[in-house]
């Protein structure tokens, strides 16, 4: 275990109580994720100073994808017999990472397990990295998100580079100019896709947040641009640029699942846990950090082997061969609804597309900040295999506004108040195929839309 | 064929301000846009565009723009005073303050075209809902950001607010409105979100007298909707 700051009675007395608080909510039924940290953290301010840590601590963080890596890293380490405190059940910020490290620890604040594998939040490093320090930490990306909360990428990236430890070893993301320009000073190696990819579309999408070259102004020549401002690219006037990649996706394989990977190391032939184009950007991410932590490719590829796609984020039912798809297109959050928007767009059929992807809980006392609809490329959504887009929720005529905007034709939108009722307003005599795009907040929706359209696909196929 | 200039879009439009001018776009299907880039001598230097357009940047932005910009103080001003139709949202405004003061004290000296100065504190974001009056127009909008407006904020008002935060807490005046400029700290989508305004802006200000709102019926039924919600005084406006 790493060594702390000593320990004082007021943390001793605080852990005590939170072990005991921890006890009483699982007896609850909860998963006492979030509440203890924060109530340690309040009561112990310097908490997670003191706390032990564990010996070696892999570090995710990032815009976009490090839960599905931070998962990704930490089943295959368990995998490989490491015994690890995550916070995959937990808060990625301060008090999450605080009742992780709690329930590891011994009633002495020691730590119990010699290792970590931490999502840790971009905008939160302020207040984790000062006492918990990634021995590898991995940024998957650096892209606008929340206006409220992440204002803008050089907010961010000012964050990160005032905060990374120096010791840390990066695994950064070779694509990202943003990103890929953090903490210059530490030890890194890159990741990123060196092929074209056919289900991504090249387009001037609406956000590129990496024009011109922060040194010294000239616009920036790309090679080229795989979305947003993922891609490749130089000065023309000075030496910023993109990196050689050390773990490179050299084929992406959709029918058979596979994706091929050079790393320092060899070539690996691993098994691809999705259909889109970021799921060989988390695969080559947790590659690039298990290879740097010491595991082998074969032991890597033999995890990858056994795992599933995240029921939450991804979720889909076929009935008489027609298939319902649930996807999670988080919501506040431009460059990730943007690509899955895009995901469906390639999908082959005639699809009917649902939308609800309104702010849950802004919803109940106030009234939703919409400008991030005009920073999504529902442009994707104009596409003659989609032969409808049904949007559901109190900001459904925003969005319909949006998606005339983006060109789509007036008689193919379908707009109504309430999530659930879209269901009913789906044609399926024109799809063959339907993607429920939601919000983290709303699976309960998706999945009640799910059940309604599966019964009409059942009657239909019967009445056939 | 009418021109309107798209100030330096490739860095300032970080708050779906580019929403504003692809409305535009929509609504005025024969006109030209200019996009001018960073490295490029301004179209309002030669010319006088029909509207010229600014919208939402990083704070290091701010002072590459301010140093663009500053050659060109004196035709900003002759441009404003012969009411050439200028707008710009969010944190574009602050360019033509007196300054913007860091938290350390520090100063980036800006156009000084109007009594007000900005004040950032970066690690304090401010968000809110907006409702105000410009005229007789009902006006809603979003704010996001890190500063305050101090100085005489209430010489040039442009909307006066009646719930949400002007351009500090202690003035119900907000953003800047002189002869045909109009400079706010709301965000993005300002022209999508008060189609009404948006009306006056093309047939009033810009004298486009036949100018059509595009989508009329949909961009009207979202404004009535928001305008309602934002009256109910149950809606929290922070």
């Amino acid at each position: 275990m790493k060594n702390s700051k000593k320990k004082t009675i007021r943390f001793y007395v605080t852990l005590a109580g939170i072990k005991v608080l921890i006890k009483v909510l699982q007896l609850c039924g909860r998963n006492a994720t979030h509440v203890p940290g924060r109530k340690a953290i309040n009561i112990c301010p310097d908490f997670l100073d003191q706390i032990d840590k564990p010996e070696f601590i892999i570090g995710i963080t990032g815009t976009n994808g490090k839960t599905t890596v931070s998962n990704l890293i930490a089943d295959v380490m368990q995998d490989n017999g490491y015994d690890i405190v995550d916070n995959r059940f937990g808060g990625n910020i301060d008090s999450g990472i605080a009742s992780a490290l709690i329930k590891n620890s011994t009633m002495g604040g020691h730590m119990k397990k010699k290792y970590a594998v931490l999502e840790i939040d971009e905008r939160m490093t302020t207040k984790i990295f000062p006492y918990v320090q990634p021995d590898i930490l991995v940024c998957t990306n650096l892209f606008r998100d929340s206006y409220r909360r992440n204002a803008h990428t050089e907010f961010i990236s000012g964050i990160l580079d005032k905060t990374i430890p120096a010791r840390s070893r990066l695994v950064l993301n070779g694509e990202d100019l943003i990103s890929n320009h953090l903490a210059m000073n530490n030890q890194r190696v890159y990741f990123g896709i060196e092929c074209q990819d056919g289900r991504t579309t090249p387009t001037n999408n609406i956000i590129n947040d990496m024009v011109a070259c922060p040194k010294c102004g000239a616009r920036l020549n790309y090679e080229y641009v795989r979305y947003n401002h993922i891609g490749r690219a130089f000065c023309p006037n000075c030496d910023f640029g993109s990196p050689e990649m050390d773990y490179a996706v050299e084929s992406v394989d959709y029918e058979k699942r596979r994706v091929h990977i050079r790393t320092p190391k060899g070539k690996l032939d691993i098994k691809l846990l999705g259909d889109n184009i970021t799921d060989a950007y988390n695969t080559v991410t947790a590659v690039a950090a298990l290879e740097e932590f010491g595991l082998s490719g074969e032991a890597i590829c033999r995890s990858f082997e056994k795992m599933k796609i995240a029921g939450t984020r991804f979720d889909s039912v076929e009935i008489n061969g027609r298939k319902i798809i649930l996807d999670v297109a988080k919501g506040q959050n431009p460059i990730a609804c943007s690509r899955v928007c895009d995901f469906v767009r390639h999908e082959p059929g005639k699809k009917a597309v649902v939308l609800i992807i309104d702010d849950f809980y802004d919803r109940q006392e106030s009234s939703e900040n919409i400008a991030w609809f005009f920073d999504t490329d529902f442009e994707f959504l104009n596409d003659p295999g989609i032969v409808q887009v049904v949007v559901g929720g109190l900001r459904c005529q925003d969005m319909h506004l949006r998606l005339l905007m983006a060109g789509i034709p007036e008689e193919n939108i379908v707009c109504c108040d309430k999530e659930t009722d879209t269901a009913e307003y789906v044609d399926l005599e024109k799809a063959e195929h339907v993607y429920v795009l939601h919000d983290i907040y709303t699976t309960q929706y998706a999945k009640a839309i799910k059940k309604r359209i599966s019964e009409r696909m059942q009657e239909g196929g019967k009445e056939a | 064929m009418i021109r309107i200039e798209v100030l330096f879009s490739e860095f300032c439009g970080i708050f779906a301000d580019s929403s504003n001018i692809r409305y535009l776009e929509k609504c005025l299907p024969d006109a030209e846009f200019v996009y001018t880039a960073y490295t490029d001598e301004p179209l309002f230097v030669t010319e006088t565009p029909a509207l010229i357009y600014m919208g939402a940047m990083s704070e290091s932005t701010q002072e590459k723009v301010i140093s663009k910009l500053m050659p060109y103080r004196d035709r900003i001003k002759e441009l404003i005073e012969k009411d050439v139709p200028i707008l710009l949202t969010n944190n574009a405004m602050e360019i033509l303050g007196q300054y913007i003061e860091n938290e350390d004290g520090s100063r980036i000296q800006a156009l000084n075209l109007y009594p007000f100065y900005a004040r950032r504190d970066m690690m304090h974001r401010f968000n809110c809902l907006v409702r105000g009056h410009y005229k007789e127009f009902e006006m809603v909008g979003f704010k996001t950001q890190f500063t305050m407006a101090y100085g005489d904020t209430d010489a040039y008002p442009f909307i006066h607010v009646d719930r949400g935060t002007g351009m500090n807490r202690d003035t119900a005046n907000e953003g800047i409105h002189d002869h045909n400029l109009f400079a706010t700290y709301v965000i993005g989508p300002l022209l999508i979100l008060n189609p009404l305004f948006t009306r006056y802006l093309l047939r009033e200000v810009m004298k486009l007298e036949n100018a059509e709102l595009a989508f009329e019926s949909v961009i009207m039924d979202a404004y009535e909707r928001r305008l309602k919600e934002f009256k109910d005084p149950k809606t929290d406006f922070n």
